[in-house]
């Protein structure tokens, strides 16, 4: 490898010390360099990380506050003052569609982490232990999925608003409302929606590991006398970690649209807060008079989810020899 | 294939049973009547109420109870909010219209869908391939309660060739006429976006999958048209796994119609269901529900036992 050819064509010895160099091969890097070549996920990745970055910093980089009425400059459409006009109330859009990301993503990424938390172990449990235990979860994911979900998510919404909004609650009612209220009135989207993906999640899990199991290094754990925790834990979780992240990074925009949606019909944030799906239906509602108002949170949500699902796209693409059965 | 589809169908009634209870447990959790939200009765009012609707008798009473009226009588019960009308009557009056929707949609989504998908993967990666796909992004991602509002606002506030929303009051079956065709565009075409971009996408990949197979190399090699390779050999084949698609589909547009319902004024089953929650209409809710996931058990069951007809390696698995 170290070999040199001098001018005259002879050929040198390599020295002794010389360490040989080449790129690094692990999968990470060689998924990052097949994702680098998409054009379309580096732009969706980096719209994201700039929806990030405004939902951390909304407080600080808002010119206004997101409940500041002011009624006598209601219904503007975009200026230099309000760059992209005002709502009904007066209040700054700009400011409430950062609230709305803030929102929008914590809502997205903390389901989505319920959804893994829930979802993996069940997974891996039925695929690794296989025969009845499989069996019997399987069964009960495929009634679950004969449910249309986003009905489930509004059923269960409203029993929990109903549940909460009582007067004389007992008290798992009313530390489920002291938490829905520590959540923006959320609580009841995140348990839904976990509630209703995890499924989909856990069958992925069980089908990578269902491949993985029968695999050589599995069995060579097993000799050394590796406990079936140790197996699932060191080995076969790593592997289907691709499986997982790509889920995940689906799962978030999903999780998002559904946010929107309930909030749509006023089952998901409710006002002041400054949720993307609060402000289409108040932009709906101002159609005629005000399109502005229905715009710029339908271009968020619209820009937020297409980005996702490309970048989703490109990470699948790019994980993909690991994911090959 | 007869075993198969006894198997199949016997399987239904467990899934269906699993439903109405899940249903059930929902709607008992949620406490309070419908009444909560009008003037303050008395409490002996409400405990008359109460008792008129079957509401005081324990639990089991009246899960069985209701079970027993829906399987045996289809009465879904009254509504709490049309007090004078019951369940199966509401749900009579408003489904023709969703059905008329669910199905127009579905036919926009398989005409369009299905030869978008077929000429991206015959003009693979060109322009044509390209701006197919990212046409079918957008309309996997961008959510029916978004595009509706922009559609209504360019076409129907901006240039005026559709009316904003709504459909001729009385029977469902005036929607057949032409004249009336107008308010059924729009939000047909909303609601069938989302089916249309997963057809285009899966018609694709199919059909890309199936161009390198052998046989296809065969028949051309035996000096066949390509138009007949296409449509004698590929078509059939490719088109079998966008039917086991077709039935997540069909569950998205039954889903999918709550809100085109609502954002297009459309006298649907969806857009009383989403007025039902905020009325707490119960019995309206529990109705639709369980109309809803039955249709989709079903459904899910049509599209297994067809896929199953034409793929034979699935009935002896």
């Amino acid at each position: 490898m170290a070999q040199t050819t001098t001018t005259t064509g002879a050929v040198a010895r390599p020295a002794p010390a010389a360490v040989v160099e080449r790129p690094s091969a692990s999968l990470w890097r060689d998924a990052w360099r097949r994702l680098r070549r998409n054009r379309g996920a580096l732009a969706g990745l980096g719209f994201v990380l700039f929806l990030i970055f405004v939902a951390i910093f909304a407080d600080v980089l808002a010119p206004y506050s997101y409940t500041a009425q002011n009624v006598t400059i209601a219904n503007q459409g975009p200026s230099t003052a309000h760059w992209m006009g005002t709502d009904q109330l007066g209040r700054d859009q700009l400011t409430r569609l950062m609230r709305g990301a803030r929102i929008s993503l914590s809502v997205a990424v903390t389901a989505q982490l319920l959804i893994i938390l829930i979802g993996v172990p069940v997974g891996a449990i039925a695929g690794y232990f296989g025969g009845r235990v499989d069996t019997l979860l399987m069964r009960f994911v495929d009634v679950m999925y004969s449910f249309p979900d986003l009905l489930l998510i509004i059923i269960v919404m409203t029993a929990l608003r109903a549940a909460t909004a009582q007067k004389d609650a007992g008290p798992i009612i009313s530390l489920l409302a002291q938490a829905d209220s520590l959540f923006a009135g959320l609580l009841g989207v995140f348990i839904s929606l976990a509630l209703i993906s995890w499924l989909t999640v856990a069958r992925l899990v069980r089908g990578q590991i269902l491949s993985l199991k029968n695999k050589e290094f599995v069995e060579a754990a097993r000799a050394l006398g590796a406990s079936h925790v140790r197996i699932i834990r060191q080995h076969l979780i790593p592997n289907v970690l691709a499986v997982i992240i790509v889920a995940a990074t689906f799962g978030i925009p999903r999780a998002i649209i559904v946010e929107a949606a309930l909030s749509f019909i006023g089952l998901g944030a409710q006002p002041p807060e400054a949720s993307w799906g609060v402000m289409i239906l108040a932009g709906y509602n101002a159609l005629r008079s005000y399109p502005h108002e229905l715009i710029f949170p339908a271009l968020a949500v619209s820009l937020t989810v297409l980005a996702f699902n490309f970048f989703g796209d490109g990470l699948r693409d790019a994980f993909d020899p690991w994911m090959k059965k | 294939m007869g075993q198969y589809v006894v198997r199949r169908v016997l399987l239904l009634i467990p899934v269906l049973l699993a439903v109405y209870t899940l249903t059930f447990i929902l709607f008992q959790l949620t406490p309070g009547g419908p009444w909560d939200k009008e003037k303050p009765l008395t409490k002996q009012a409400i405990q008359y109420l109460n008792a008129k609707y079957g509401l005081d008798r324990p639990v089991y009473v009246q899960y069985f109870s209701y079970l027993e009226n829906v399987v045996t009588k289809f009465d879904l019960g009254p509504s709490y909010k049309q007090t004078s009308r019951t369940v199966t009557e509401i749900i009579g009056q408003y489904f023709p219209f969703s059905i008329v929707l669910g199905f127009t949609a579905m036919g926009f989504a398989i005409l369009i869908g299905v030869p978008l998908g077929i000429i991206s993967a015959l003009r693979h990666n060109t322009l044509v391939d390209q701006i197919a796909m990212f046409l079918a992004v957008i309309g996997v991602s961008v959510p029916t309660f978004v595009i509706g509002p922009i559609l209504i606002f360019l076409i129907s506030l901006e240039l005026g060739l559709l009316p904003t929303g709504g459909a001729p009051t009385g029977s469902a079956l005036q929607l057949l006429e032409p004249r009336n065709w107008q308010y059924l565009v729009m939000p047909a075409f909303t609601l069938s976006l989302l089916p249309l971009a997963w057809l285009a996408r899966y018609t694709r990949a199919a059909m890309l999958e199936v161009i390198r197979m052998d046989y296809i190399r065969t028949a051309r090699a035996k000096g066949l048209m390509e138009q007949v390779v296409i449509a004698r050999h590929a078509l059939k084949n490719a088109l079998i796994p966008v039917v086991t698609v077709a039935g997540v589909l069909l569950a998205e547009i039954l889903v999918g119609s709550f809100y085109v319902e609502f954002v297009f004024n459309w006298p649907g089953i969806g857009r009383y269901f989403v007025t039902s929650v905020s009325n707490r209409d119960y019995p309206v809710l529990m109705g639709t529900t369980l109309l809803f996931a039955g249709l989709v058990a079903v459904m899910n069951l049509i599209v297994d036992l067809v896929y199953a007809y034409l793929d034979p390696r699935i009935r002896y698995s």
